[in-house]
């Protein structure tokens, strides 16, 4: 025990002696979730200050491109530009100066208004009782198109949003039109004989075990996930550790001395995992009281520390022991850093940090079960989205656990057997 | 007392082997020299008798113990000190060594009290609380001689302990072996030195392709050889002069 103890002792040492280290291992991971948080949020929220700008050609100055002008507006996410020439709007797009120019053709509400009045001209005639019929106009309405010009760069869901939102104006406005031409076919203009109002509505619930009335934030979303990230981080510098001991000849020394490799890795352990504790506690600490000042939702906690603080050191045991083993193979820094580096990424990739794993084609979901930033993330989101109990959280801070074991038992095994020459 | 027999050790991938079949006994309390060209088998054969690495066949003995059934007693009763500093560089002199001595069980006031009697002894005391890192090759080496011996080893195992440092470091560390050994303490050295070993060693054996070629008191073996006036007469008589480097 006292030998594990100097080891860990040692490790706070060297750490405390590198400042270097210390900013990566502390500052940078704080640097990266508000960065992250920001710019997910600016997605995600509508601010007022941060509208999206969108084109507006409008030749044809009647109802149908109000309404979509009135109804954009009101949406609160954009901010309507109008401008007279087609050719200038789509131009502005190429260049990436604008995502979206809609461009509403000449007579788009003139014609609307006909084609309804005629298709309902014909309705009241089926059902007419007098002798002589209603007169139904044959006049052939050609089809009109609104054109959306997208920024090519611009994302699909970016995409697929907008045009929704546009089918849905439209479609709006198509009821509200049928709904006024019957008023004026049954001569009722002055008394509304139609509720126009949407009869069926929705509301969004987020089943979390707990208050379902509160839906969660970015910062929800993120600061597990980028903790996560900072978290597996560790095996960059941990790697690096190994294999400089490695190289400058203590590690020979101590294969020399009465101590075994498990002893030296556990009191490496004891400290990065502590160094794990803290990156969490200081983004927690980012998340409740820097975000609220920055424009970003406060990250809320309450009641749930004991359980974030479980999967974070779990979390924290199982990039330990990946970084150990990493240290434990690798020969040299070169080979360490830019590796751990990447398989950081890999598995965070893999994991449903970066992509939510249910958007994943269906292999990658399958290969993302045997990411460890996949338990990790999934045991965040379980006690910071779902309300989760630490029953509920057992399988995943034991896949945790079991990773480290394996991870570690390798290393062991490994040491031994490479200085069995 | 330091048992070899049939010492041999191959290399994986290695043509020859880097020692062969070696047979040695030290006795208590004697400072045995080991000497030879580079690639001679000398570290190969102090990494073997400190367990660093596995010998290839053949066994040893250390004051009747044996790796396979006494390894963290053998390990207590031996120190090595190996030629590379094999210090934490940020680390000052007093933290590596509390560590170091805590790995071999080691604490409290006995461990204080043990690294300031050798810092004393090294000339070292003042700089204590300074970062190896700031130390120069002499000072490193002193540390590093300390770092083994704070244990107070049995047996001692010294890989070029003077290599690359100045004529007063080199004495500090001299005499202060011969103390040990003065109060028991068996060493088996490498060196480059010939004068150094010839005036420091008890016995010497040279060696060269992993063979002992001769062993002996050096002015018996001095004594022995024609036209030798030293031990580097010695020695380039029976290992020649042709160069010895390797990679």
């Amino acid at each position: 025990m006292r030998k594990l103890l100097a080891s860990a002792y040692k490790e706070i040492v060297l750490l405390s002696r590198d400042l270097g280290g210390i900013a990566i291992l502390f500052i940078m991971p704080l640097v990266l979730v508000v960065t992250i948080t920001l710019i997910q949020d600016s997605s995600f929220r509508t601010i007022q200050d941060n509208k999206i700008e969108i084109l507006l050609v409008d030749f044809d100055k009647g109802i149908v491109a109000k309404h979509i002008s009135e109804g954009l507006t009101a949406s609160n996410s954009f901010e309507i530009i109008s401008i007279p020439s087609e050719t200038e709007a789509k131009e502005a797009v190429r260049q990436g100066k604008y995502q979206l120019a809609i461009v509403i053709p000449e007579k788009l509400s003139e014609k609307l208004q006909q084609k309804v009045a005629n298709n309902v001209e014909s309705v009241l005639a089926q059902f007419s009782v007098e002798e002589e019929p209603i007169p139904i106009s044959e006049e052939k309405i050609e089809k009109k198109e609104i054109k959306l010009y997208f920024d090519p760069a611009t994302q699909i869901a970016f995409k697929n949003a907008v045009k929704n939102g546009i089918d849905k104006l439209i479609s709006h406005i198509e009821i509200q039109t049928i709904y006024q031409a019957f008023q004026e076919q049954m001569e009722e203009e002055d008394t509304a004989i139609f509720e126009t109002e949407s009869f069926i509505s929705y509301k969004e619930i987020v089943p979390t075990g707990g208050d379902e009335g509160k839906v969660p934030n970015s910062a929800q979303h993120n600061v597990p996930a980028w903790a996560l990230f900072a978290i597996f981080f560790i095996i960059v510098p941990l790697s690096i550790n190994i294999v400089k001991e490695k190289s400058q000849g203590t590690f020979v020394r101590l294969r020399t001395q009465p101590v075994n490799y498990a002893t030296v890795l556990g009191g490496k352990t004891l400290v990065y995992v502590g160094v794990c504790a803290i990156q969490f506690t200081l983004l927690l600490l980012v998340g409740v009281f820097v975000f609220p000042s920055i424009g970003l939702p406060q990250l809320e906690v309450g009641g749930r520390l004991p359980l974030l603080y479980t999967v974070a050191i779990f979390s924290g045991l199982a990039a330990v022991g990946l970084g150990l083993l990493l240290g434990t193979v690798a020969r040299t820094q070169e080979q360490s850093a830019p590796f751990g580096a990447t398989l950081v990424v890999i598995l965070a990739a893999l994991g449903g940090v970066w992509v939510p794993v249910f958007v994943m084609p269906r292999f990658m979901q399958l290969l993302s079960n045997i990411s460890p930033m996949n338990w990790g993330l999934n045991g965040f989101y379980d006690v910071f989205l779902r309300n989760a109990t630490f029953t509920e959280i057992l399988p995943e801070i034991s896949l945790l656990l079991l990773f480290f074991i394996v991870t570690i038992s390798i290393s062991i095994v490994y040491n031994e057997r490479k200085n069995a020459v | 007392m330091i048992e070899i027999c049939n010492l041999s050790k191959k290399y994986k991938g290695a043509e020859n082997l880097s020692v062969k079949e070696l047979n040695l006994t030290v006795n208590n309390q004697e400072i045995f020299g080991l000497l030879g060209p580079n690639g001679a088998g000398k570290t190969t054969l102090i990494a073997m008798l400190s367990s660093l690495i596995q010998p290839t066949s053949g066994s040893f003995s250390i004051n009747g113990l044996t790796f396979q059934q006494h390894k963290n007693k053998l390990k207590q009763t031996i120190g090595i000190v190996p030629q590379e500093y094999a210090l934490y560089p940020t680390l000052t002199a007093y933290e590596n060594l509390h560590y170091f001595g805590s790995m071999y069980g080691l604490h409290g006031e006995h461990l204080k009290s043990l690294i300031h009697t050798h810092l004393e002894h090294l000339g070292l005391a003042k700089f204590a609380n300074k970062r190896i890192n700031t130390f120069s090759g002499g000072m490193k080496r002193r540390v590093n001689l300390i770092a083994s011996i704070l244990h107070d080893p049995k047996v001692l195992f010294l890989d070029e302990p003077t290599v690359g440092v100045d004529v007063q470091s080199k004495n500090v560390i001299i005499e202060h072996l011969k103390e040990l050994n003065n109060d028991g303490t068996t060493i088996i050295y490498t060196s480059h030195h010939l004068n150094e070993a010839e005036a420091f060693c008890h016995r010497v054996a040279i060696i060269d392709h992993g063979n002992i070629i001769v062993k002996g008191e050096p002015k018996a073996l001095i004594a022995s050889q024609e036209g030798a006036h030293n031990l580097e007469d010695v020695f380039l008589q029976l290992t020649g002069k042709a160069l010895r480097d390797h990679a």
